[in-house]
């Protein structure tokens, strides 16, 4: 037998392990797929039914009386936390991956990318931590009053401030972690442009910002949009900071930017010990149609990501090694 | 009205202050910029780090080290131990898998198989930890009946770690000069020899350096964990299934809640501890990584 023979069964362990996770979440998932129907997508109602009743049958499902399972809520504040996560860390990326890329001496560039990269080291538990003992304390008193008295005229920024948990606070905290990947990713791909083309721009009297600027960062557009989506994929499946500093809404849409939020991620953690009281199992098996709904999700958007940068020949993403 | 090309080029050669200033201040304010989004970016983790150290070294003591859990107070020896098991067992079910996708992907390019498993591959990473604690839970701990046990959290664990041992098993083997390979099979070596008896100790440092890195994501791991191994106060018995084991991060998500000072106490030091650990294995995972590629440039 080939040496090739030999070692394809056990590689492709690597790639059965997706295809098992989505299979096997399918078929658990499948009889609150048929009870739910499309209403899981639209509905805001997340509701056990009455744990005490005699359990029914409605669909040709068991159910307990009452029970209802529809997640609006989780995808809003999925979506939500994850687009003012991706607005404040794309600029925060690209701005910080220029500077490590042209600001500083090589030298120093080495060990200050490492230092800001080690923010993706960091476990997302202890992200949590910190949000929670840290910044919630500071938003809550100072910055988000301020916010809501000056910033009012802004849609959604008026209005009551809440506890420190909530949209805000996660958008700020998941901005944190994903961005690392994309200054990582972009100062890789800004440091590798070719040298002709900042020697010419520089030739034509362009100064070395708007070299920066106008010439070597255009040309890695495909990289930016792929690190971009790599890190919308990340912020919308990272679970412990947002469970942590979300605020942990039930059946609630956001009605201002300080409003509690829970997010797909967030709520299978804080849902299960409370959905295994459901003696039909609904209850379980709808949570694992939201963690299928999520999987699904993140494997289009990684997908897409990984195509894009397939094609723009940027294969391998580089930088700190965590991407 | 006709206009001159004399006039125009005079027009464009004539020195306009206001737009070299313009320029000037754009470079300035662009510079400006960029600097005070690398300093928010450093600000954050300067603030992360302090107050793990800070609030962790005020928590941490002997008695945290060498003592169990017990109630919201006590020690994290259980939870230490419960970390290493899981980590360790983690890698033993990822090391191989991984290293053997490495050298596919990178020994093996023709075909259909390679392109697609570096996809699944890639696509594995972002699947989100806690769908895959979701999916242990499902398939292990209530399918095959283990219960919250160190096997389920383990095997979680390697799901979660094996992409990125893969990836760095693959950037490990591309990295062996082609000569040597050459120099191999000209003395008549099987693929299997070439690859096992003189590309495989070439690469070693680099796959090392991934193993750390899939060590340090699995110390720091909390989602998949959560529903696969369960929580226990007791030193680990040895037992793969049936059995729930402690592990760093449940302490700290779950006691920084509790009411109580002790509690607290205990998520800073396995916050601390966690850390610590986390930053000590990338370091080194970077000093090694600069090492071999040379400093300055990324592997």
């Amino acid at each position: 037998m080939s040496f090739k023979r030999l070692i394809a069964p056990i590689a492709s362990l690597v790639g059965g392990a997706l295809l098992v996770i989505i299979a096997f979440l399918g078929i658990y998932a499948w009889p609150a797929v048929k009870f739910n129907g499309l209403g899981f997508v639209t509905k805001d109602n997340w509701n056990l039914g009455s744990l005490y009743g005699n359990p029914i049958m409605r669909h040709g499902q068991l159910i307990l009386p009452g029970a209802a399972y529809g997640i609006l809520f989780l995808i809003v504040g999925t979506l939500l936390s994850t687009l003012i996560a991706v607005l404040l860390a794309v600029p925060l990326g690209v701005g910080s991956a220029i500077f490590l890329a042209d600001g500083v001496p090589p030298a120093l560039r080495t060990w200050l990318s490492f230092f800001v990269e080690m923010l993706a080291a960091v476990p997302s538990v202890v992200f949590g931590l910190w949000g929670y003992a840290a910044v919630i304390p500071l938003l809550n008193h100072t910055m988000f009053p301020w916010m809501a008295k000056h910033l009012a005229f802004i849609p959604f920024f008026a209005g009551a401030t809440g506890s420190g948990y909530g949209l805000l606070t996660s958008g700020f905290v998941l901005t944190l972690m994903i961005v690392p990947l994309i200054t990582a990713t972009m100062r890789d791909a800004l440091v590798n442009q070719p040298r002709g083309l900042r020697e010419a721009a520089l030739a034509l009297g362009a100064t070395r910002f708007e070299t920066m600027w106008s010439v070597i960062l255009p040309s890695t557009r495909r990289v930016l949009i792929a690190s971009g989506i790599l890190a919308t994929g990340r912020a919308l499946g990272e679970t412990m900071a947002v469970l942590m500093v979300g605020g942990g809404a039930l059946n609630y849409l956001p009605q201002n930017i300080y409003a509690p939020i829970t997010t797909m991620a967030a709520f299978i953690v804080s849902q299960l010990d409370s959905a295994m009281e459901d003696p039909t199992g609904m209850a379980v098996r709808s949570l694992a149609e939201v963690a299928l709904v999520l999987c699904v999700i993140s494997v289009i958007v990684n997908g897409a990501a990984r195509l894009l940068l397939y094609f723009s020949g940027y294969e391998r993403m580089g930088g700190g090694g965590w991407a | 009205m006709g206009v001159s090309a004399a006039e125009v080029r005079a027009k464009i050669n004539e020195p306009s202050v206001f737009r070299s200033v313009q320029r000037r201040l754009f470079n300035y304010a662009g510079w400006g910029l960029c600097a005070l989004t690398f300093l928010m970016l450093g600000g954050a983790m300067v603030w992360i780090l302090e107050m793990v150290f800070v609030r962790g070294a005020g928590a941490i003591n002997w008695s945290v080290l060498s003592t169990v859990t017990l109630g919201v107070g006590g020690g994290l020896l259980n939870a230490i131990e419960g970390t290493l098991v899981l980590a360790l067992g983690g890698l033993i079910l990822s090391v191989p898998p991984g290293i053997a996708a490495g050298i596919y992907l990178s020994e093996y390019e023709g075909g259909w198989l390679a392109p697609l498993l570096r996809f699944m591959s890639d696509v594995l990473v972002g699947v989100p930890s806690i769908v895959v604690g979701y999916f242990g839970y499902v398939t292990m701990v209530v399918g095959l009946g283990w219960q919250f046990s160190t096997a389920a959290g383990s095997i979680a664990l390697a799901i979660i770690s094996v992409p990125y041992i893969t990836r760095t098993s693959e950037v490990a083997f591309r990295g062996v000069p082609r000569t040597l390979r050459e120099a191999g099979f000209g003395l008549g070596c099987t693929p299997g020899t070439v690859i096992m008896r003189i590309c495989m100790p070439m690469a070693m440092p680099s796959i090392l350096t991934g193993v750390l890195l899939a060590l340090a994501i699995s110390v720091g791991e909390t989602a998949p964990l959560i529903y696969t191994a369960g929580w226990s106060t007791y030193m680990w018995t040895g037992h793969l299934t049936q059995e729930p084991i402690g592990y760093l991060t449940y302490a700290i998500w779950s006691f920084i809640t509790q009411p109580f000072a002790t509690a607290h106490q205990l998520a800073y030091a396995a916050a601390l501890l966690v850390t610590l650990f986390v930053l000590i294995i990338s370091v080194i995972a970077r000093i090694v990584t600069y090492r071999r590629s040379g400093w300055g440039q990324h592997a």
